[in-house]
């Protein structure tokens, strides 16, 4: 099963991402883990969240620009070569990681070009996949 | 020889005297186009002017206004006063909006352009030994080829560099010992800047003067080229529906623009009205061509504005000066030397497909030189998931305007409803850039 990200577009001034969590801290949404990327006068912010239909219709009705993907969420033991081993299925298997990054509770989250054989390859290589 | 003078009897000519002369030049200049050009000949017969009994200049203010427009409408020959056998060249503006502004020279208009030029030139101090870099554009823009002429006539040593590659623009400037450069006072600047990141030592070279025009620049600005390039930095002014440059420039005093009134009668006029303004008051500049063959032009609106004087100045020189046009009537923009009206951009920014109908036009200055950017806004229709995506969307329309308008225009994202909504006229451009 996939995880579902939310994507915010944000102009690069103080106060946006404050803003952001502001209106999450007000919906009770609970904040599980997100990246950015930045360029010269925006950047992007990847959420995932507790409930991410309200979390989006919140920022939306703010006037955040947002987009919704399906990532795959997987669970890493927080020892050496864990996170490797997961790669190296991936890698094996010719699947693309367009990003990664960290959420709470040792998890990580993955964007690839191919999901559900991802999904599928992890899955087959005991890989454990969280919802 | 900063005093010396190119044709001394028109240049010095008494007021009084040179005003029978516009008048005797204005008479045949209006029975050529009763005789030649039907606009002219239904806008006289309109106005109830019998050019073939014109008396006083003050019957000029009766003869209505000539526009670009009027230009366009009649494109691209249909205001030539001669047939295209006794036309030898012609120029045009880029014509971006809608049709280009054509214009044609005989053989005459051609020698009277240089004739002014050299006038020019020689009234800054610049002679037969000097090295002239001619970076204005070479083409359809009358910069170039005008420039070139004239400096040719004065007899100078003229190396037709054209317009960018700025560091090949410095190796000819440092190897060939260029003593005058004519280029956009922006690109002056540029050229300074690339210059000392290359370590120029621009007090070293032979460079003297600059003669800069194409573009509305301050007089800050002209401390800052001649602080930098160790120059001094002469406005010259001109348009291609007029004749190109060398309508007016400053001579070495630097006090004004002096028209060069033995052909071009000028007028200032209050933009709103209509009505002729005297001397000292800021208004639009009216031009009437006096001598010109191809493409004589009657009473022409130029939308720049500007104050003009006629008191003889310090060179000695009667011919009334404008001061450094700053500010037009219309929404026309003109950035490095590129002529920018809103509408064309707004065009660009209308044809690309998921982008919301909000754009803000800024104009700033950044070392001198003035930037343009648009502001867009994303919205979910052009938003994507990754940084490479949304940066090529920008690129994808600073290449769309780029190639409707010869400018690079940064395009800057920004979130939804950052751009103010208008009732009524919207406000399309922020200019931030410093004025005098």
């Amino acid at each position: 099963m996939p995880v579902k990200q939310i994507t915010v577009f944000l102009e690069n001034q103080t106060g946006r991402l404050a803003e952001v969590t502001r209106i999450l801290k007000d919906e009770n949404i609970n904040l599980q883990g997100f990246s950015t990327t930045e360029a010269r006068d925006y950047g992007i912010l990847r959420l995932v969240v507790s409930d991410t239909g309200k979390a989006r219709k919140a920022l939306k009705d703010a006037g955040f620009t947002t987009h919704i993907a399906d990532v795959i969420c997987v669970e890493v033991e927080d020892k050496p070569g864990e996170l490797n081993k997961i790669l190296a299925v991936l890698a094996k298997d010719n699947i693309n990681i367009d990003y990664i990054y960290v959420i709470s509770g040792t998890r990580i989250v993955l964007s690839v070009t191919n999901l559900s054989k991802a999904e599928e390859v992890l899955t087959s290589n005991g890989v454990k996949l969280c919802n | 020889m900063a005093e010396g003078f190119w044709e001394k009897e028109y240049e010095t000519m008494p007021r009084e005297k040179l005003l029978d002369l516009q008048l005797e030049r204005l008479k045949k200049t209006l029975i050529n186009v009763y005789e030649n050009v039907k606009f002219y000949r239904e806008k006289l017969d309109g106005s109830g002017v019998d050019p073939y009994n014109f008396k006083s200049l003050d019957d000029l203010g009766k003869i209505p206004f000539t526009t670009k427009d009027n230009l366009r409408l009649n494109y691209p020959f249909k205001l030539f006063a001669k047939p295209l056998s006794e036309i030898v060249r012609i120029h045009s503006s880029s014509g971006t909006t809608g049709n280009p502004t054509v214009v044609g020279y005989t053989k005459n208009d051609i020698a009277l352009w240089g004739n002014l030029i050299a006038r020019n030139l020689y009234s800054t101090g610049v002679g037969e030994n000097d090295i002239i870099q001619n970076s204005y554009g070479y083409g359809l823009f009358t910069g170039g080829l005008g420039l070139h002429y004239g400096a040719e006539l004065l007899g100078a040593t003229v190396i037709p560099a054209s317009g960018g590659n700025t560091e090949r623009q410095l190796k000819i400037m440092k190897d060939y010992g260029s003593t005058v450069i004519c280029c956009t006072p922006s690109y002056a600047l540029y050229i300074a800047e690339v210059g000392n990141e290359l370590g120029f030592d621009f007090s070293k070279l032979p460079l003297k003067l600059g003669i800069l025009g194409a573009e509305p620049w301050t007089d800050e600005m002209r401390k800052e080229i001649e602080a930098r390039l160790q120059i001094d930095a002469i406005d010259i002014y001109g348009l291609s529906e007029i004749i190109g440059p060398g309508v007016s420039c400053e001579c070495i005093q630097k006090k004004g623009l002096h028209v060069a009134e033995d052909h071009f009668l000028v007028e200032i006029i209050d933009p709103r009205t209509g009505k002729k303004l005297p001397p000292g008051k800021r208004g639009e500049i009216v031009f009437t061509s006096l001598t010109k063959e191809a493409i004589p032009v009657i009473r022409y609106r130029t939308r720049d504005l500007s104050i003009l004087h006629t008191d003889t100045c310090d060179c000695g020189r009667t011919h009334a000066r404008m001061e450094k046009p700053m500010g037009r009537t219309d929404d026309m923009l003109i950035i490095r030397g590129v002529n920018v009206f809103p509408s064309q951009i707004e065009e660009v920014l209308m044809g690309v497909d998921d982008l919301e109908p909000h754009y803000l036009i800024v104009l700033d200055t950044k070392d001198y030189m003035d930037t343009i950017e648009v502001w867009v806004e994303v919205s979910e229709k052009n938003f994507y998931e990754e940084i490479m995506d949304l940066e090529f969307f920008e690129k994808s329309i600073e290449d769309r305007l780029y190639s409707a308008i010869g400018l690079r225009i940064n395009v800057s994202l920004k979130e939804p409803q950052t751009i103010a909504r208008s009732k009524g006229k919207a406000k399309r451009v922020l200019d931030k850039r410093k004025k005098d």
